[in-house]
């Protein structure tokens, strides 16, 4: 529970080298501490205050605008049961009290071997799978309370494992960016010329460009034969 | 803003309530209302603040061209024909249901409220909302105030998440140790946990603060606003003089609130200005005479202790007598005491500074810039000077707006990097005693050179900056007191070669500059002369300069002066170099006048109580040359009295008469001797109550010295002694929120000196000089240049005075580890 590990500053580094502005790489950093400690705790905050040179309160005020960062310990598992206006017709608060029995916390809760943590959520804008869940934001639609229990004792066996990563988990959808797919680190500011990414797309759009005048040119080829043929026509 | 915006002939009309009304170009519709007459209500909005829109109580009809539609009017600015209607019903609904929104969390806890009676929540609900809330459920309930620094409470439950407090903290103040955390329902306005909001301006949040959510210890349940009567003045914390009102009930003063002046503070105040009342009510004044008989001082009576003090001035030969201070007084105090030395007495050894300063002629001979000139947009500001983050606060603030908003560019010549160093361009670290090589340097036509321990390069960049578009400032004071005034003095005229250069002085102490244009100091007379000129016309002026404080304690020291009188002066805790203090002080006849009991007062044969600057009329000439009122809002203490009355009393008890009998008297003898004051008074002071009157008229500049630079020996170390914001100060020093403020003395080391003496932070290292040797702890700051050992002034634990040696170029100082 703790500052940056050696590895992870290291990678905080780099994150922060892709950011023409230290401040941007905040967000991608808390998720890296929570990646870390399985919550932002506050050293990892203060460490990414130092690391990109704001104060603390904007971190810890950044850090808890987002419910997806967690500041206090939660579950391996976290499951975000959706409770809003078309889950709570089609039973979303049934589904939640039963995970409350079935794993004896309430929501909110977190169960003594700290393998699941339950959440009451806002819309999870899956309104047509209604009644749904989350499990570490892996979506289970038109979930029944039998299907529950199968999940969660699929969890503690491990058959998930594959397919749900323990919470915070960030290694599989890490970006890394090649350097000659940087978009630029320089401050917005001191860009005169257009972005790296627009010239790397110059010749594409040049091409469209190019293909949109022929497409044109064509057509009012063909309006004016058309008219001629009128014109002719008339006469 | 406001002022940065131009005034242009161009105007855009816009229709307010069926009127037509001309706006400003580029103005917010709430202001061009406002201005108009029609006040819009407002909670997030604020005139010195940029709008974000944060409330929705500024909603009303406008029709851009679209159609009438509900717009928040503090987010858009005014177009041609744009068409406004703030009293539709459609605008009430609005903001009847804001209000009614805004409530449903706000506690209706007003009679208990610190806010209840100057509420703009409470006003506006009177005014515009609902008679009723029809929200029965519950409001979210938070721990009743949590404390966020050492001096404001926040209570979240009252908070309506205006967004001010928290755009002052960063926008302004530039200090964002508070925000808002959570979300939606959940949000509220705190600081990082153990992080406290230790802002030196933290006090502006509680001022402007739309609800009672913010609330400053030292007014806390004091008073209620019905009960307090209040005078507009200004502020003696420091010398910007920005404009407060004091506010007082049952003859005891409970707060100062920042009054907007746009020249000067914009409303803004620091915290040591905000809180400074707390002294002067504090229960340490001296309120009768005293005199020592036997080894204590006792009290005596007025009579008695007039007519001792007269005689001991009378009967010293005026060569041996000596005035030192006088930056506490008013301006007409001050007249007082000059006439009383130079024109009765016939002494002119007179010194409002205490070694810590500028020369006088320099300060009154430089070209003078206002705030307004040193910040005018796009400019480019030389820091010359203290960090005025430091010592200037409300200076502090409009600087630092310069350089954020307006494109001023900033370029530090200091010892090391200073509050405004974030905001600057270019960081120039002269070696302390090498600063007016550096100076030269930056205005020679000559390739850099590397200069001082700074790099060629920087000096060239810096010379490209000073030689753009904009006008130059240099914002001149010292730094360091381990720095002599010379070196700073010799740069300052190097600068003078700058085309346009205007200069604003950063001394720091109180009424300084109202000394210097009172003539107190050797060799000057009132209004911005030297006794050369011989303008006053004085009975017994003397006719060659008299003594330095500096000269004046070594004559003192080495028995050739016999008396010092002290104008609210220490020079034991403020003079640079300690010892000399100590002997001179231990070997004269001492005679103080006060409000409180000092190092320096336990010398003194005699003490006189004077009024503080709430208790007392009067004026004050700010670092601009500014004249703004002070004005009296209580009585003083016991029988303490005016400075002014103490001085004409004092002249004729020694036989001589001043011819002042009140306020209008000094002003009439102002005039007559000072065109510089050409049409000052106190009608015109009245009538120019919030921006005052500057004083015009300058000097002969003064030769260079041409000090030649410190040279590097031994000692390897170049000290730096600067004055924080918080230190053992008298004022701040009977403050009880503020006086534990102070943050102790260290040794600050760049980090890779730091690493070579191979401790752990915080370890006592023994710091020697030529003159003295101290122990105290050190840290690693990457704020100190390589080579540099800086050390804040007076924090009332380590005496590091003794190290300095008055005179000296630079104190070079040996850094070695553990205590001596
Ligand atoms: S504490 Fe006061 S100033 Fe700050 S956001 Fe709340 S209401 Fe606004
Ligand atoms: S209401 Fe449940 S997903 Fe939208
Ligand atoms: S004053 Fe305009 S939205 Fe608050």
């Amino acid at each position: 529970m703790a500052r940056f590990t050696p590895d992870n500053l290291e990678l905080a580094h780099e994150i922060i080298s892709r950011y023409p502005r230290k401040k941007s790489a905040v967000i991608p950093l808390l998720h890296l501490g929570q990646e870390q400690d399985g919550y932002v705790t506050n050293e990892a905050m203060e460490h990414i205050a130092e690391l990109t040179e704001v104060t603390a309160a904007e971190v810890i005020g950044t850090c808890t605008f987002y419910e997806m960062f967690k500041t206090h310990p939660v579950g391996k598992y976290v499951i975000n049961v959706c409770t809003n206006i078309s889950c709570q017709l089609n039973g979303g608060e049934e589904l939640l009290e039963h995970l409350e029995e079935t794993l004896d916390i309430r929501s909110g809760g977190t169960t003594a071997d700290g393998m699941f943590t339950i959440e009451d959520y806002e819309c999870l804008a899956a309104c047509t799978e209604a009644p749904c869940m989350q499990v570490n934001y892996r979506y289970f639609h038109r979930i029944s309370n039998d299907e529950v229990d199968g999940v969660l004792s699929d969890i503690r066996s491990g058959k998930l494992a594959d397919t749900i990563p323990e919470h915070g988990v960030l290694q599989r959808v890490r970006q890394t960016i090649p350097a000659g797919k940087l978009a630029g680190i320089a401050p917005p500011e001191t860009v005169v010329d257009a972005p790296v990414w627009m010239a790397r797309n110059e010749p594409i759009l040049a091409a469209r460009a190019a293909a949109k005048a022929a497409e044109e040119a064509a057509a009012a080829n063909k309006a004016t034969e058309a008219t001629e043929a009128n014109e002719k026509g008339d006469a | 803003m406001t002022d940065t915006q131009p005034e242009t002939e161009a105007s855009v009309t816009i229709v307010v309530d069926g009127q037509e009304v001309a706006a400003r170009p580029g103005e917010l519709l709430i202001d061009a209302c406002e201005r108009a007459g029609t006040y819009i209500p407002r909670f997030c909005y604020h005139e010195r603040m940029k709008p974000v829109g944060m409330c929705r109580m500024c909603l009303v009809e406008v029709d851009t061209g679209r159609g009438m539609g509900l717009q928040p009017s503090c987010m858009i600015p005014v177009a041609e024909g744009m068409t406004v209607d703030t009293q539709s019903e459609i605008t009430k609904k609005a903001q009847d249901g804001i209000l009614e929104f805004l409530l449903i969390n706000h506690p209706l806890d007003c009679p208990v409220c610190d806010k209840g009676g100057e509420c703009p929540l409470q006003d506006q609900t009177m005014a515009y909302g609902p008679g009723e809330s029809r929200f029965v459920e519950e409001k979210r309930h938070y721990e009743k105030p949590i404390p966020i620094s050492d001096t404001v409470f926040l209570d979240r439950e009252r908070c309506i998440l205006c967004d001010r407090c928290t755009r002052f903290a960063k926008e302004v103040a530039g200090d964002p140790l508070i925000h808002f955390q959570g979300r939606g329902n959940q949000t509220e306005v705190n600081t990082f946990p153990d992080e406290p909001f230790s802002s030196y301006f933290s006090g502006n949040t509680v001022q402007i603060c739309p609800v009672g959510a913010l609330t400053a210890k030292p007014y806390r349940f004091k008073a209620r606003p019905w009960d307090l009567e209040e005078t507009e003045s200004t502020s003696v914390a420091d010398a910007v003089g920005s404009r407060i009102t004091v506010q007082s009930s049952r003859n005891q003063v409970l707060r100062y609130m920042g009054v907007d002046s746009d020249p000067v503070n914009w409303g803004w105040l620091s915290d040591k200005e905000r809180f400074s009342f707390e002294a002067f009510n504090s229960d340490e004044r001296i309120t009768e005479p005293m005199a020592r008989s036997g080894g204590d001082l006792e009290p005596v009576s007025w009579g008695a202790a007039i007519a001792a003090v007269g005689d001991a001035l009378k009967n010293t030969d005026p060569s041996r007598l000596g005035i030192i201070g006088g930056a506490r007084l008013t301006n007409e105090s001050q007249f007082a005491f000059t006439k009383l030395a130079k024109g009765v007495l016939g002494t002119d050894n007179v010194d409002a500074q205490l070694g810590d300063g500028l020369p006088a002629e320099l300060v009154l001979g430089l070209p003078r810039a206002t705030i307004d000139q040193a910040c005018a947009p796009g400019g480019t500001i030389i820091l010359m000077g203290p960090d005025p983050k430091e010592t200037l606060g409300a200076l502090f603030l409009r600087l630092k707006h310069a350089a954020v908003e307006d494109g001023a560019t900033i370029i530090e010549v200091t010892p090391h990097r200073t509050g405004l160093g974030q905001y600057a361009a270019h960081h120039l670290h002269p070696l302390p005693g090498e600063t007016a090589a550096l100076a030269a340097a930056l205005v020679a036509e000559t390739p850099a050179l590397d200069t001082a321990g700074v790099s060629a390069d920087a000096i060239t960049a810096a010379r490209a900056a000073i030689a753009g578009d904009g006008p130059v400032t240099v914002i001149l004071g010292r730094a360091s007191v381990a720095e002599s005034a010379a070196v700073i003095a010799d740069a300052a005229l190097s600068l003078t070669s700058i085309p346009g250069v205007r200069f604003l002085s950063a001394l720091s102490r109180s009424n300084v500059h109202g000394a210097l244009d009172m003539g107190m100091s050797p060799g000057l007379l009132p209004g911005r002369s030297t006794l050369a000129s011989g303008t006053a016309n004085w009975p017994n002026t003397p006719s060659t300069a008299g003594m330095s404080t500096a000269q004046m304690l070594q004559a003192a020291a080495d028995g050739s002066l016999d008396t010092i009188l002290l104008l609210g002066a220490d020079p034991i805790s403020d003079f640079p170099d300690t010892d000399l203090a100590e002997r001179a002080l231990a070997n004269a006849t001492v005679i103080a006048v006060d409000l409180f009991e000092t190092a320096s007062t336990d010398h003194a044969d005699a003490i006189l109580p004077a009024a503080a600057p709430q208790e007392a009329d009067g004026s004050f000439t700010n670092l601009e040359g500014r004249v703004t009122k002070i004005s009296r809002k209580v009585t003083p203490p016991g029988t303490a009295r005016p400075d002014w009355i103490i001085a004409a009393e004092l002249a004729m008890a020694a036989g001589g008469d001043l011819g002042i009998e009140s306020l209008d008297d000094v002003w009439a003898q102002i005039a007559a001797v000072s065109p510089a004051h050409a049409g000052i008074d106190t009608a015109s002071l009245d009538a120019n109550q919030r921006d005052g009157v500057v004083v015009e008229g300058t000097l002969d500049l003064p030769a260079a010295s041409g000090v030649s630079p410190a040279v590097a020996d031994a000692y390897a170390y170049r000290l730096v002694v600067s004055r924080r914001m918080y230190d053992a100060g008298t004022i701040l020093a009977n403050s009880p929120s503020s006086a534990h403020l102070a943050s102790g003395t260290a040794l600050h080391l760049h980090p890779v000196d730091f690493d070579a003496l191979g401790l752990d932070r915080g370890a006592e290292v023994t710091v020697s000089s030529a003159t003295g040797s101290v122990s105290l702890p050190v840290e690693p700051s990457g704020d100190v240049p390589r080579g540099v050992a800086a050390v804040p002034a007076n924090q009332g634990d380590i005496v590091v005075g003794t190290l300095i040696a008055v005179g000296d170029v630079a104190t070079n100082v040996r850094v070695e580890r553990g205590d001596s």
